[in-house]
C-alpha cells in the first residue's frame, strides 16, 4: 500500500509538469468545462420557469443535485479519466506491454498514469455551487451529514470509475473503440436527473440502479443533504454501496479476462 | 467535374461501412440521453398539468425525436478531428498537386459519412419511432417535405463549414480539440438539442435568431413541425442561406491564409 502511495506521488508531480508546460490549453480547459456546467444551469433556469417541483426536487435542491454529479465527475476526472481513454491507444500500439511488465498491479499502473489538474479547478467550482445552493436552500449540513456525503461522493467516483473502466476494456477486443467517449457521456447523461423522473418507468430504473448504476451516483450524496427527514437514506446508501461493489467486482473480472487475452501489437 | 467527387463519395461509402457496428453501438447508446430526455419532460408535464410554452407533452417528445434524425443527417462526428490529422502530419501536400479541391474532398466524404451513418442508424431509431409512434404527426402540407429537405441540407452544410474552418485551426496550432469542445457546447445548447428554443425568453430568441446555431439544427425540425409559417419561414431560410455564404466565404479565407502558413511536416 505504502509503495503505491509514493509511486502515484512520482506520477502526480510528473503530470502537474507537463501540465504546466501548456498553460493557455489548461486554461481553455477550464472554460470548456465552465461552458457545459453553466448550459445545465440555464436549462434548469428554463425548465424552472415553467414547473415549481419535479417530483419531491424543488429548482436549487436541483442544482445541488447538478453541482454533485459536476464535482463527483470531475474529480473522476482528475484522477483517472485520461489514463482510461488512453487505454485502446495503448492496446493498438502494443504499449500495453511495458505496463504489465511494471513490477505492480497493471490496471492500478495505467489508471494512474496522468492527472488533470484542471478537473480540480472545475471541481473547486461546483463545490462553491452546491455551497450557493445550500444557502438558497437555508440548509446548515451537521459535521455527521458532509461526512456521510463525503463518503458518498467517494462511493460516486468509484461508480464513475467502473463504468468507464468497464467500457474501455471492450477495447480489447474491438482494437478501435472510439465510441467509449461517446458512450460515457451518453451513460452518464442521465446522472443528472432527479431520481423521482424514473418512478414511473420500473425497467429503465432497476437498469442504472443495479446494472450500471449511474442513478444512483449524484442522487444519493444530494439526498444526504436535502430531504435527509424521509429517513430512507440509510437504506440508499446501502443500496449505493452494494451497487458500486457489484460493479467494481465485474469490471476487475472482465479486466482480468480481457489481459488474458492480450495478444501485443506489431513486434 | 463532379465524376471524380463522386469517386471520393464511394471511396468515403466503403470506408466508413467498416465502421457500422461502431455506428450501431453509438446509435444504441444515444437512446440513453432519449430516455432521460422523455422521462424528465413527462415528469415536467406532470407538474405544469398543462402546456410548456407553447409545447404539449406529445409535442414535446416528436420535436425530441426529430430532432435525433436530422443531428443524424447534419451534425459531422469525426470530420473535424481527421481534417486536423491530415494537417498535422502532413497528408494535406497531396492535395495541392493533385486536380481536386480539398473543401470538396472532405464535403464528399462528409456526405457518405452522414449517410452510412443514418443507415446503420434506422434501426435503433426507427424502435424509438415505433415505441412513441402516438405522438408522431407528418406534416399536413405537401410543400412542407421539400423546404424542409432544402433547409437540412443547408443545416448540413453550415455544420460541415462551422466544424471544417475551425479544424482549420490546426494550421496554426498543435492541438484544437479545447476549441472544438467550445465550439460543442455553443452547438449543445443553442441549436436545440438540450431543448427546444423557443421556450426561452424572447429577447434571447430575439438574439438567437441571428447566430448560426439555431440553423445547424433547430430551424429544419421547427420546419418539419410546421411550427414555423408564412413570412417567418421564408425569413429564416434566408438568414439560413445567409449563414452557408457566410461560413463559405470564412472558410475558403481561413483556408488561404492557412495554405500560406503550411510547412508540410513530415512530407
Amino acid at each position: 500500500m505504502r509503495r503505491y502511495l509514493e509511486i502515484y506521488a512520482i506520477m502526480f508531480r510528473n503530470s502537474l509538469i507537463r501540465e504546466m508546460n501548456f498553460k493557455t490549453n489548461f486554461l481553455l480547459w477550464i472554460l470548456v468545462e465552465a461552458l457545459w456546467f453553466m448550459g445545465q444551469i440555464v436549462f434548469i433556469e428554463v425548465i424552472f420557469q415553467y414547473v415549481n417541483q419535479i417530483g419531491d426536487w424543488t429548482k436549487w435542491e436541483v442544482i445541488l443535485l447538478i453541482g454533485t454529479h459536476q464535482l463527483i465527475s470531475q474529480v473522476f476526472q482528475a484522477f483517472f479519466y485520461l489514463n482510461i481513454v488512453n487505454i485502446p491507444e495503448l492496446v493498438r500500439t502494443g504499449r500495453m506491454d511495458f505496463m504489465m511488465l511494471l513490477p505492480m498491479d497493471t490496471q492500478f499502473a495505467i489508471s494512474t498514469r496522468q492527472f488533470g489538474l484542471d478537473s480540480v479547478i472545475n471541481a473547486g467550482v461546483s463545490v462553491a455551487i452546491i455551497g450557493l445552493a445550500l444557502a438558497k436552500l437555508g440548509l446548515r449540513p451537521t459535521a455527521g451529514q458532509v461526512a456521510l456525503y463525503t463518503a458518498a461522493v467517494g462511493v460516486g467516483i468509484t461508480i464513475h470509475y467502473s463504468i468507464m473502466f468497464l467500457l474501455t476494456t471492450f477495447s480489447f477486443w474491438i482494437v478501435r473503440a472510439q465510441g467509449l467517449v461517446y458512450g460515457y457521456y451518453n451513460i452518464f447523461n442521465i446522472a443528472r436527473y432527479p431520481d423521482s423522473i424514473f418512478r414511473q418507468a420500473p425497467v429503465i430504473k432497476f437498469v442504472f440502479s443495479w446494472v450500471i448504476p449511474v442513478i444512483l451516483v449524484a442522487n444519493v450524496p444530494a439526498r444526504v443533504l436535502v430531504h435527509a427527514d424521509s429517513g430512507s437514506i440509510g437504506w440508499r446508501l446501502a443500496q449505493m454501496v452494494s451497487a458500486a461493489l457489484i460493479i467494481l467486482t465485474v469490471t476487475r473480472c472482465v479486466w482480468r479476462v480481457a489481459l488474458s487475452r492480450y495478444t501485443s501489437a506489431s513486434s | 467535374m463532379l465524376l471524380k467527387y463522386r469517386k471520393v463519395f464511394n471511396i468515403g461509402l466503403q470506408n466508413t461501412f467498416v465502421y457500422r457496428w461502431n455506428f450501431l453501438l453509438r446509435s444504441l447508446f444515444g437512446l440513453v440521453p432519449l430516455a432521460g430526455t422523455v422521462l424528465i419532460w413527462r415528469a415536467i408535464f406532470a407538474g405544469t398539468g398543462e402546456s410548456v410554452g407553447t409545447y404539449d407533452y406529445h409535442g414535446m417528445i416528436w420535436y425530441f425525436l426529430m430532432v435525433i434524425l436530422v443531428d443524424n443527417l447534419v451534425t459531422p462526428t469525426e470530420d473535424e478531428w481527421q481534417i486536423a490529422a491530415d494537417i498535422r502530419e502532413g497528408q494535406i501536400s497531396a492535395f495541392m498537386i493533385k486536380p481536386l479541391n480539398y473543401l470538396g474532398y472532405r464535403f464528399a466524404l462528409f456526405v457518405s459519412y452522414r449517410l452510412v451513418y443514418t443507415l446503420v442508424t434506422v434501426l435503433p431509431l426507427g424502435l424509438a419511432f415505433f415505441w412513441f409512434r402516438e405522438v408522431i404527426v407528418l406534416p399536413k402540407a405537401l410543400a412542407t417535405w421539400p423546404i424542409f429537405f432544402l433547409s437540412a441540407a443547408m443545416s448540413a452544410c453550415i455544420s460541415f463549414l462551422i466544424s471544417y474552418t475551425l479544424a482549420l485551426a490546426a494550421f496554426w496550432i498543435l492541438e484544437i480539440s479545447t476549441i472544438v469542445f467550445i465550439l460543442f457546447s455553443f452547438e449543445y445548447f443553442l441549436s436545440g438539442q438540450t431543448f427546444p428554443l423557443d421556450i426561452m425568453p424572447g429577447w434571447f430568441q430575439a438574439i438567437l435568431q441571428w447566430l448560426p446555431f439555431p440553423y445547424e439544427l433547430f430551424f429544419p425540425v421547427q420546419v418539419f413541425l410546421e411550427r414555423v409559417e408564412g413570412a417567418a419561414l421564408w425569413r429564416g431560410l434566408a438568414i439560413q442561406a445567409g449563414w452557408v455564404a457566410i461560413t463559405y466565404g470564412i472558410s475558403q479565407l481561413v483556408w488561404r491564409r492557412g495554405i500560406r502558413r503550411y510547412q508540410a511536416v513530415g512530407g
